[in-house]
Formats: C-alpha cells, sequence, structure tokens
C-alpha cells in the first residue's frame, strides 16, 4: 500500500487522508484503521512489476481487447507483414483453449508465447508476468497481448501494459460502447474491423458507435480498418510508431504510461505480491 | 466481474492488516465500490461469507458505501452527476469531462476487535492463516 505518493487520493477521499494508516480508537477494545487501499493491489503491483520490465527493455507493450472474433489475431497477422522488417515484435496470447492463435503468429516468423487460461475468461499481470518468462525482452521493440476475448472482464486487470486497444468489428452493433462502457472507457484507441463488410450491412453506423465512445467522456482515437483488404492498417501502423517514439521518450525522461483505465485510486507503487497457484498454463514455443 | 476472488485478496490483505495490529478479529470491513469499477456490490456482498469463512474475517460485517457517478465538466467547470454510459456535462452538454467518483474499488477501513484477551479461539485461525 502506497503511503507516501499520494496516488489513491482522489476529491472523493481527501478528507480521509489525514487518518490514513493510523489506528484510531472507535470504543472500548475496537479500533478502526483507514487504508484507501485499492481491491485489485495484489494484481497491480504486479502489474507495475511487469510494466517496469518492458520500460527497462524499452518495449512498447499493447493489450489488445475485443469480444472473440473482432479480428484481434487477423489484425496482427496483418500488422507483423507490414512492420516486422522495421520493428522486432512478439505476442503474448490468452485463450482459454488452443494454441492456435500462437501457431498463426509463429507461422510468420514472429516470437508468440500462448497462455491457455483453462477457465479464466481474462488475462492477469500474473499470468503475463509467467509468460513474459519465455521471451528474451531485449530482442524486441513491441510486445502485442492478445487477451482473452470478452467485453467485460480483461478491462479491470492491468497487466502492465503501456496502451489498451479495443477492437468493435462492424457485425457486432454500433451500440456496444454504450453496453459495455468499462471496456471502452478504458481504450487509448477504438478499431473499428471488417470495414470490408459494411457494404453488405445496413444496421451499422459508424458516426453512432463514435458518438457512444464519445458519451463515455473518451477522447480516443477511432480507425476504421479492415486487416483483409489492409485499407487502414497504414493509420494504425502510423499510431503504433508514434506511440513506441512517444513511449521511448517518456522512457528516457525516466517515466512511463499507463492506460486509460487506470482509475484514480489505482496504486503505483504497492507492496510486491505473493505467488499465487494459478490453474493456467504456458505454452513456449517448441 | 470476479467478486469471489476479489472477495478472497480483499480478507487477506485484511488479515494481514489485524495480525499487524495484534489483533484476531475483523469487526467491520468499509468498502467504496462506484459503477464504473466493473466491481458489483451485492455480488460481493454474496461472495463475502465464503471468502470469510474459518478466518479472522468470518464474523466482519461488510460495509459497501456504493459511490455515485460525478463528473467535472471541462469547459463550464460545473460538477454534474452522471449516467454509467453518458458522462456528458448535465449543465453544457459538453462530452469532455473528466471522472470526479465512480469508479472506486477501494478498502477504505477496517475496525478490529483489539481486546488483549481474546483467547485460545483464535489458535486454529493463525494455523489457518
Amino acid at each position: 500500500m502506497c503511503d507516501t505518493c499520494g496516488c489513491n487520493i482522489t476529491v472523493g477521499n481527501q478528507h480521509l487522508v489525514k487518518q490514513s494508516g493510523k489506528l484510531s480508537r472507535v470504543s472500548q477494545g475496537q479500533s478502526s484503521i483507514t487504508l484507501l487501499k485499492n481491491l485489485m493491489s495484489e494484481n497491480d503491483s504486479l502489474a507495475a512489476h511487469n510494466r517496469t520490465h518492458f520500460d527497462r527493455h524499452n518495449i512498447l507493450a499493447i493489450n489488445l481487447m475485443s469480444s472473440p472474433g473482432s479480428g484481434k489475431t487477423a489484425l496482427l497477422e496483418a500488422t507483423i507483414k507490414k512492420l516486422k522488417k522495421q520493428f522486432r515484435i512478439a505476442v503474448i496470447e490468452g485463450d482459454l483453449e488452443t494454441e492456435n492463435d500462437a501457431e498463426r503468429i509463429r507461422k510468420l516468423g514472429v516470437p508468440a508465447v500462448q497462455i491457455t487460461t483453462g477457465n479464466a475468461c481474462h488475462l492477469d499481470a500474473h499470468m503475463l508476468h509467467d509468460a513474459l518468462h519465455g521471451l528474451d525482452l531485449n530482442n524486441f521493440d513491441i510486445v502485442f497481448i492478445e487477451n482473452v476475448g470478452n467485453l467485460v472482464c480483461p478491462a479491470s486487470f492491468d497487466l502492465g501494459q503501456h496502451l489498451n486497444v479495443t477492437l468493435l468489428s462492424v457485425t457486432e452493433g454500433d451500440d456496444k460502447p454504450s453496453k459495455y462502457p468499462v471496456m471502452f472507457r478504458a481504450a487509448d484507441l477504438m478499431l473499428l474491423t471488417k470495414i470490408d463488410l459494411l457494404d453488405v450491412l445496413d444496421d451499422f453506423n459508424t458516426h453512432k458507435a463514435i458518438k457512444n465512445l464519445r458519451q463515455l467522456a473518451s477522447q480516443a482515437p477511432v480507425i476504421e480498418l479492415s486487416a483483409r483488404r489492409e485499407d487502414g492498417i497504414k493509420h494504425w501502423t502510423d499510431w503504433l510508431r508514434e506511440q513506441l517514439d512517444a513511449q521511448r521518450h517518456r522512457v528516457s525522461l525516466g517515466q512511463s504510461l499507463k492506460p486509460a483505465i487506470q482509475p484514480d485510486g489505482i496504486q503505483l507503487h504497492a507492496d510486491a505480491a505473493e505467488t499465487k497457484h494459478h490453474h493456467y498454463h504456458i505454452h513456449f514455443q517448441k | 466481474m470476479h467478486e469471489l476472488s476479489i472477495c478472497q485478496q480483499l480478507v487477506k490483505q485484511v488479515e494481514d492488516i489485524a495480525l499487524q495490529n495484534q489483533s484476531f478479529e475483523i469487526k467491520k470491513i468499509n468498502l467504496q465500490i462506484g459503477p464504473l469499477s466493473g466491481v458489483e456490490a451485492s455480488l460481493l456482498q454474496h461472495a463475502f461469507p465464503f471468502a470469510a469463512e474459518h478466518t479472522l474475517a468470518k464474523q466482519a460485517e461488510l460495509i459497501i458505501e456504493e459511490v455515485p457517478i460525478v463528473v467535472q465538466c471541462d469547459q463550464c467547470g460545473l460538477k454534474t452527476h452522471a449516467q454509467i454510459n453518458n458522462l456528458t456535462c448535465s449543465h453544457c452538454d459538453n462530452e469532455k469531462t473528466h471522472l470526479i467518483s465512480g469508479d472506486e474499488m477501494l478498502l477504505l477501513s477496517v475496525e478490529l476487535n483489539t481486546l488483549q484477551s481474546r483467547n485460545d479461539g483464535n489458535v486454529m485461525e493463525l494455523n489457518h492463516v
């Protein structure tokens, strides 16, 4: 728990700050301790540790989130084809079962580590930490984390990434940002995918999708693209380039970046987490 | 979202705090949960007894303050209540606001029984911990 930097203080709880950590008598034999500790602190402290690893190796870490089937892996394939001569890329894949996605990445000559979670519907900092052991971080510029396909839970688990990218495919409906506000508020960038299908759809309005995102007080940029047709891919890769430069600049100044979602109350310097037993498996390339 | 595992982590946190303060009984746990945290207060209440069983928190009352969503407008500066998927300023309809409250998932405080005369009923709990 951070006692010093005040990162947990918000306008809503600052009145409690003076009492923080101090034991005060409430009644005979009872004492109260004020804490202001985030409930996700164990995950978050390990996420901070992962972030430090990335920063020490000057890596940009991007977390891709979406519903299952929105095109995360296809996007990575198109991205790798475009960028692998200029940047050294690695991918960490998250799925409940199979190594299918990691195999697709490896076919393109890029290292991929597959986390099979078994029944966990999201990745967490612990899983990412273990997966990072499968990569020599000295060798990469960008690490993509393809999260488990799920519009609910992944948004709430900091992994140690710098940026969140949320995909919304045009077959899913333009009201998804309103239906899943936590996930879409978490996005530093929203990608509208499969735009090649707009010709055959009559119920997806791009302006509405963007409006719904803006109503979440999100000013995240929106890029429309088709991985299959390579439409819009250049805007995406330009964005990646900018973000890599910006992050490296920050690191040179001793700073880093956390994704949009991290609420005001999140800790930046939490205590080290204990090892927990997890029922997930990591598959390293054979 | 993952309320049971959050309760399990919570119980561990409060047990550590209790032991640091020479207490073997947690009486009350105060949380602050906002709608944009991704955590459901009612599910936390439901999961808590399962997580707290056989721990120093087994008799603890879990009090959850559900905080409202309040935004401050970047344009007019006013603080207004907002909805979970509509965070625009109620006063001037501006979409550029920042969240003052509503995404918290905080352990605010714990109340501990710090009577020194707690007896052997605690031995089992210590072994468990």
